[in-house]
């Protein structure tokens, strides 16, 4: 495409990519996809079957036959936070070699294979799950799910790609070192972290890839694709009984159990200032304060009030107060940062560097406001509409997209009815639960870092 | 005319704007995709949906930061972001609001050659939503107070996207040094100093212009009726009188390029070296009959993904490269580039991979590509087209983008039949008459220590 300019851009973009594993890239800005995916209400009429196969693997499936296409999903519970001490990178390393060589076919045949069938897959891990996609054309299905077969049960982790990817991610890494960004969200993860998994980069660092054996990618294979830790959700031109064949061919043959290393609850270490100093023209600022269980009681509010406070790109109070009255940033958002592990409500903005003091002071301001006194009545009945009303335009506007949300309505345990009882669960918030909500996180000392020159405080820093 | 971000990011764009911007079509069962006029000179596309209950709705101008006046640079996309202003009608932000109240999406975008407005809300919002954007059409107001404020906003995304980024910075400089005359070499944000003192007679004038309904483009995709689409379009747009015609789209073309150019940059946070290779070659708006098609096909069998020749021979093969690959940016009003880049890995130094990629290219000019190679790279085009359907807003976006760069629905419709004509023979002669070393423009990236080398 042609370098387009837009009113806004998601900020998670301009993460430099290099390597075919970037997308696999867990820092806090990863884990938000998944956190905007309960996001809202359903496009009513969608029918959500459970399948259930003869060998007892389950799927969500939504059977829609208009176009000739079917999308699958599927995650395996254990991301990179299953990498052990001293292997950090291992699980993305394994999920560049799915399509590089299967069963008796080596790395070229397969590929070629996948070409003649006309299907799309990748893998790719996040912190707490192992992740696969397929997308194919349907008269082709067979041939599809069985290369998919091959590279869910006998990938061959040939010692060739192994070396070449491996190579490519170290590429990836070096290239990175000495970005400022980088370099900063890793001091960052060490910050907040502490020793915990999260902390350590998933795509791991030049001492731990060199470490790393065929034998431990097939260990960790064998480890964690297993049935019991496994979620699948089908869109498109299938119906049950095919599909329940097509589960029973790519999965029923996978071990029960799952045999992952326990990964502990960690709590971000708040209070604390960061300053990575670097001479730019432009100052990255970054605040994290606690964050919300999928489970907790007090879920919705805080979605709720996150969403005001700096979840809605063009209408919530920070985009109001830094942006269009200030005109300080081109972007600025909070996101609430849902791993499995752990919580966090982040606010991410850049501005120039000799009004970034400013700029920091404007944003804890607007916060501080939202903890002492919470949104208006008028702001959480706006925010009720939109959250009800986005879920089927953000997450059920293409089969891919519909795959993903199903799987992650079952790694959230949500059920398959979610959808249905979603708007009134919204409905139900109060604006004292948003209060309450606002008050008990915004209140905390919030962990800060500035990447920039150093801060300079300018006359008029604490106005308005 | 590069794509932002380092070269793999590149290859991710363009992966998606192959299918974005050529594929076409629908079964006929699937709703015919319909196009009209409106008597104010608007024209409008509805491409029919009906698997959600949810409509992509567009208005693409017949305006980009290749038509801006010459010292007026980024007022294309400036003035893209003051359309969210407060108009006769509608104060500041409502508009906003109004969409997120439905729980709707809403964006904008600028280009060379075209600006963009979209929403994507329940089709039962489809007409407010006409009803908005038309009335930002003609009535917004422009206050100095408003200008300076947003002029610092864009300012600061320009700080964000190129000055932040050396690999931007680069892409930017690269630019100007390909394009010795065509606007093209201008960067779409616009160059510091020119955006600096953008005022408000600059966005009046802009506003008058073009933003006109004769100088734009509907596009509706979705759970939507073309009859009903026209029927609101009437109601809304329609009541816009049409402006004054438009000048033809007639820029500086590019004089002979006689020599080989290069750019290099060397910063302090680049630690792994790279390059990149560029052309000017016909777009599918310049190009003789079969030539865009061939040359789109040249792309994909050379640099197109990891069963190219780039990527099988550079980094699977030789295992010099972490990356290496080509793009053709096809769907451009004027003349367009084509590029190669490529990336070292471990001990293997750039000029072996920049020598390798010339020879792939060489290769091909001498030998041509395959049968198989070129059935492959159609079928894949193809299909490309089939997984298009599955999105609106990519379907939306393909016409759009084709009818702003002087393309038809026709165009975009009977794509795969012309990708399916062309012969390994015209593959072959696009490469020899348009990959030429001596015509071209190298861009550089180096980490610091190794300047000068």
């Amino acid at each position: 495409m042609t370098m387009v300019f837009g009113r806004t851009t998601a900020f998670h973009s301009f993460e430099r990519g290099e390597g075919k594993l970037h997308r696999a890239v867990v820092t806090l800005c990863f884990a938000l996809f998944f956190l905007l995916l309960p996001a809202l209400a359903a496009r009513a009429e969608m029918n959500i079957q459970e399948v259930k196969s003869k060998k007892g693997i389950t799927a969500w499936l939504v059977e829609d036959h208009s176009i000739p296409l079917i999308a699958i999903r599927f995650v395996f519970d254990g991301g990179s936070a299953q990498d052990p001490a001293g292997k950090e990178g291992l699980v993305n390393l394994m999920t560049g070699l799915f399509d590089e060589g299967a069963g008796d076919l080596d790395s070229d045949a397969f590929q070629l294979k996948l070409d003649d069938a006309g299907a799309e897959m990748s893998f790719e891990a996040s912190r707490d799950g192992t992740y696969g996609s397929m997308r194919m054309l349907s008269d082709q299905k067979d041939e599809a799910f069985g290369l998919l077969k091959l590279a869910v049960n006998s990938p061959r982790f040939d010692q060739a790609p192994i070396d070449r990817i491996r190579a490519q991610v170290l590429s990836g890494i070096l290239a990175n070192e000495r970005d400022p960004n980088t370099v900063a969200q890793q001091r960052w993860l060490r910050a907040i972290y502490g020793e915990h998994p999260y902390s350590r980069s998933d795509q791991g660092t030049k001492d731990s890839l060199a470490t790393i054996t065929t034998d431990d990618i097939k260990a960790f294979h064998k480890a964690d694709f297993a049935r019991n830790g496994l979620h699948v959700a089908v869109v498109g031109d299938i119906d049950a009984a095919t599909l329940s064949g097509k589960l029973d061919e790519v999965f029923g043959d996978l071990p029960q159990n799952q045999t992952l290393a326990p990964v502990a609850d960690v709590t971000p270490k708040l209070g604390q200032q960061l300053e990575v100093n670097y001479n730019l023209p432009q100052t990255s600022l970054q605040l994290a304060w606690p964050g919300v269980k999928r489970s907790d009681p007090d879920f919705f509010a805080t979605v709720l009030m996150n969403q005001i406070l700096g979840g809605s790109t063009f209408t919530s109070r920070l985009f109001s107060e830094v942006r269009e009255k200030r005109g300080l940033a081109y972007g600025v958002s909070s996101d609430l940062i849902d791993n499995e592990h752990s919580h966090a409500l982040l606010v991410t903005t850049a501005t120039r560097s000799d009004r970034a003091a400013e700029t920091l002071s404007i944003v804890r301001q607007v916060v501080k406001d939202m903890a002492e006194n919470g949104p208006t009545e008028e702001e959480l009945a706006a925010i009720k509409k939109y959250m009800i009303g986005a879920y089927a335009i953000s997450n059920l506007d293409s089969s891919s997209s519909i795959a993903a949300t199903l799987v992650e309505l079952q790694v959230d345990d949500l059920g398959i009815d979610y959808m249905k009882r979603r708007g009134a669960l919204i409905n139900a918030v109060t604006l004292a639960d948003v209060k309450a909500a606002a008050r008990k996180l915004l209140s905390v000392d919030p962990a800060v870092m500035v990447i920039g020159p150093p801060l300079v405080q300018v006359a008029g820093a604490h106005k308005g | 005319m590069t794509s932002m971000g380092i070269g793999l990011r590149a290859a991710l764009l363009v992966g998606t704007l192959a299918l974005a911007t050529t594929a076409p079509a629908r079964a006929a069962d699937d709703g015919e995709v319909k196009d009209f006029l409106l008597d104010n000179g608007m024209e409008v596309v509805v491409i029919p949906d009906h698997r959600a209950p949810i409509v992509t709705h567009m208005v693409w101008y017949k305006i980009g930061s290749a038509d801006e006046p010459p010292g007026k640079s980024g007022i294309a996309h400036f003035f893209e972001h003051l359309m969210f202003k407060a108009t006769a009608n509608h104060a500041a932000g409502e508009f906003d609001r109004a969409v997120s109240e439905i729980g709707g999406s809403n964006n904008a975008f600028t280009s060379y050659d075209y600006t963009a407005f979209h929403e994507t809300v329940p089709p039962s919002a489809l007409e407010q939503m006409m009803g908005f954007e038309a009335d930002r059409m003609r009535n917004l107001i422009l206050t100095d107070d408003v200008i300076k404020t947003e002029r610092d906003v864009i300012l600061e995304e320009r700080r964000s996207r190129i000055d932040s980024n050396p690999q931007a910075v680069l892409d930017e400089e690269v630019d100007a040094t390909l394009w010795q005359n065509q606007p093209y070499r201008i960067p779409v944000i616009g160059w510091m100093q020119e955006m600096e003192q953008l005022n408000r007679p600059d966005a009046k004038a802009f506003y008058d212009n073009y933003y006109r309904p004769n100088n734009a483009v509907l596009v509706v995709a979705g759970d939507v009726e073309p009859d009903a689409v026209k029927a609101m379009a009437e109601r809304t747009y329609g009541k816009i009188a049409r402006g004054p015609d438009l000048r033809p789209r007639i820029r500086p073309i590019e004089p002979e390029q006689n020599t080989r150019r290069t750019v290099t940059l060397t910063d302090a946070r680049v630690s792994v070296p790279s390059f990149s290779t560029q052309w000017v070659v016909p777009s599918y708006h310049t190009a003789k009959p079969g030539e865009a098609e061939a040359l789109d096909l040249l792309a994909e069998i050379l640099g197109g993904g990891n069963r190219s020749r780039l990527y099988q021979e550079l980094v699977v093969k030789q295992g010099i490269a972490s990356d290496a690959a080509a793009y053709f940016q096809g769907t451009m009003l004027d003349d367009t580039n084509f590029t190669v880049y490529g990336t070292p890995r471990g001990d293997a130094k750039l000029a072996d991979v920049e020598a390798s990629v010339d020879a792939e290219i060489a290769r091909i000019v001498k030998n041509g590509v395959s049968d198989d190679e070129l059935e492959r790279a159609k079928t894949r085009y193809v299909r490309s087209m089939i997984f298009a359907r599955d999105k609106q807003d990519d379907m939306a976006n393909m016409y759009g983008s084709t009818l702003t760069t002087g393309g038809n629905v026709k165009d975009v419709q009977e794509w795969p039949d012309r990708i399916r004509k062309v012969t390994a023979d015209e593959v072959k002669a696009v490469a020899a008459r348009y990959l030429v070393l001596d015509r071209s423009t190298s861009g550089y990236l180096l980490p610091q220590q190794q300047a000068g080398n």
